[in-house]
């Protein structure tokens, strides 16, 4: 079993806390203390090229630590137009400049699911990303957080950026969520709750014996969509789920060093200390958790979707590195198959594993025979590049993790955001909708169809 | 004692940094100063690009710049001619983004309700504080640490100098 107990960095400390003293080479660390941190991972994406020009800008011909960068080509890709096109060449040359060897190309997926699967980020570590959602890596019990493109430049030629230790809000979880609601739910509950800016300068982590019945692609949502509420980072404690995962997962990914790269994270994973003190405590029955809809504009404006009215969809999305994993499009499956979308809907894996993992499970053959699109892994239209923005006037219910005026590319069009068996049935329906709600329509058209009504 | 004198565009709480500078551009509008003034709070304000005068302040409410890391949403202010952002609160990637720019972001909850769009405020940094209306409205310094890297002009000016 991992043991944090030894760590001579304990005191009363939150798991936050632990992870930047050793970030930052102190025995200890309190909020509000200024620490100049290490990172073990730097992350970029299609904004490598644009930090590339800011680090021209420095006396630092090379990049000081060339093995802690990872770089996805994720936002754009494949590249929808030309400029896109060439943004993506001067990326790859500058990976081949700096002798970059974490580099995932076009179609491997989202850079924060591409760097969980990769074992590149993993428990006792910290990644510092120039994408919001780079808190993402906390289910791994990791500290991340995001930050913009100069600092990442710094970074770049330094190694090191400043950082303010943050407080840490408490969230424990109790039971077990009901059928048909899921983390996405809890999200959105919280969020609407405590607001966007809930969290804001300060640390999130998870805890209680809620947790254990929380997949790893549902823990997943829970750090990422922190971002939503503010926060600076958000995580939680490895447990007997995190290392199954991680030991499956490598076996797939790192086959000649999986064994070395598990044990690394057991020696590297740190706890958070029994007597460590929050700034808040939040304690959340997940029995009581609803199943949610962020209406138009802000995450923040959330609804159970039982106080929704009727609410006409035009387009569903499911994807993003919030809600594109095997467990969201199996969900989304499970509802579309044997029956017709009235609505279109665009289903992008997070990554190539997961779209492979989807295609042998016969998912994907039950989207595409309902009526799905079926894209490249990467972030598809989440934030209005390409793959699937809106047009004016355009409703969407989307998986995603943001429904700002304008996102996905047309300030005229709205979206709502809810869990991936929510997107589909509402494509199913053409409304938006519940898919317990679908269930009676399903055996009523089942026995339609069986007299040869193709109506649906 | 040196005071500015500054001319005010007043927003709201949770402005985010979609319509400050939609996500559409982020890969294709990087640096050019100009490019990027033209599209500044495109989808909060479209008059707002080519009424805002150089010196001009934004005053706003709690959570200002939520959402997306993209720098542009500091740089096409700064690009615009924006002297300062008074918010009575930031989304913290925008606080750093700003910080680590040279834009100056000030948070002071108390001046929000005061103001309206067109008003003049007076700024003094060094005892910081703001001046309107004949009050005075104190705002926090950021931290020694923190206050090089602004002084510097931003995290890459900083960096030069260090090296």
């Amino acid at each position: 079993m991992p043991d944090g107990s030894s760590e001579p960095l304990s005191t009363m400390q939150t798991l936050t806390e632990k992870l930047l003293a050793r970030a930052s080479q102190r025995a200890r660390v309190k909020p509000g203390d200024i620490v100049v941190a290490a990172p073990d991972v730097v992350l970029s994406h299609d904004n490598t090229a644009a930090i590339a020009a800011i680090f021209q800008q420095l006396p630092q011909q090379n990049v000081k630590y060339p093995e802690r960068l990872a770089i996805t080509l994720d936002h754009a890709a494949p590249p929808p137009t030309p400029a896109h096109a060439q943004n993506h060449a001067r990326i790859r040359d500058f990976v081949r400049e700096q002798g970059i060897t974490s580099f995932f190309e076009v179609g491997r997926g989202i850079c924060h699911q591409v760097l969980c699967e990769e074992g590149i980020v993993g428990p006792g570590m910290t990644l510092l990303g120039a994408d919001s959602h780079s808190t993402h890596y906390g289910w791994l019990g990791a500290f991340s957080a995001g930050i913009g493109r100069s600092e990442v430049a710094a970074l770049w030629a330094t190694g090191q950026l400043w950082l303010r230790v943050p407080e840490t809000i408490g969230i424990r979880l109790g039971g077990q969520l009901m059928s048909g609601v899921t983390a996405k739910d809890l999200t959105l509950s919280l969020i609407g709750k405590l607001s966007s800016a809930g969290a804001n300068y300060k640390a999130v982590e998870f805890d209680g014996d809620g947790l254990a019945g929380l997949s790893p692609d549902s823990r997943a949502v829970l750090t990422n969509m922190m971002a939503e509420m503010g926060a600076k980072s958000a995580c939680l404690a490895p447990d007997a789920v995190t290392w199954q995962w991680l030991r499956e997962t490598l076996r797939r990914t790192r086959p000649h060093d999986h064994e070395a790269r598990l044990e690394f994270f057991r020696e590297a994973a740190l706890y958070p200390d029994p007597a460590a003190r929050y700034a808040a405590r939040h304690t959340i029955d997940l029995r009581e958790i609803e199943p949610m809809v962020s209406c138009p504009h802000s995450v923040d404006n959330a609804l159970p979707l039982s106080a929704i009215g009727q609410t006409s969809v035009d387009v569903g999305f499911i994807g993003t590195c919030t809600n594109g994993r095997l467990e969201d499009i199996a969900a989304a499956a499970n509802v579309v198959r044997g029956r017709r979308l009235r609505k279109r809907l665009l289903v992008i894996p997070a990554s190539s594993l997961v779209l492979r993992d989807a295609a042998e499970a016969g998912y994907i053959a039950d989207l595409i025979e309902a009526g799905a699109t079926i894209g490249t892994p990467g972030c598809g239209p989440c934030m209005g590049v390409h793959m699937g923005v809106l047009a004016p006037g355009d409703v969407c219910i989307s998986s995603a993790n943001r429904n700002f005026r304008g996102r996905m590319g047309q300030p005229e069009a709205e979206i709502y955001l809810s869990n991936p068996a929510v997107v589909a049935a509402s494509c199913v329906a053409g409304q938006l909708m519940h898919p317990a709600d679908l269930l009676g329509e399903r055996r009523a058209r089942h026995i339609v169809d069986a007299e040869g009504d193709s109506t649906a | 004692m040196t005071r500015t004198r500054h001319r005010v565009w007043k927003y709201g709480d949770d402005v985010n940094t979609d319509v400050i500078f939609p996500g559409k551009y982020t890969y294709t509008i990087n640096s050019d100063p100009a490019e990027l003034a033209r599209h500044a709070l495109e989808d909060l304000d479209p008059g707002f690009a080519a009424s805002v005068r150089r010196g001009d302040v934004i005053v706003a409410g709690r959570n200002w710049g939520n959402g997306s890391s993209r720098e542009q949403a500091v740089s096409c202010l700064a690009a615009a001619g924006v002297h300062a952002v008074i918010a009575a609160s930031f989304a913290r990637i925008y606080f750093r983004n700003a910080i680590n720019n040279g834009l100056l972001v000030i948070e002071c909850p108390e001046i929000g309700d005061q103001v309206k769009s067109g008003d003049t405020i007076e700024l003094d940094v060094e005892a910081a504080e703001i001046h309107f209306a004949g009050r005075r409205y104190p705002f926090p310094q950021l931290p020694e640490q923190v206050r090089e890297i602004v002084n510097a002009g931003g995290i890459i000016a900083f960096i030069k100098q260090q090296t």
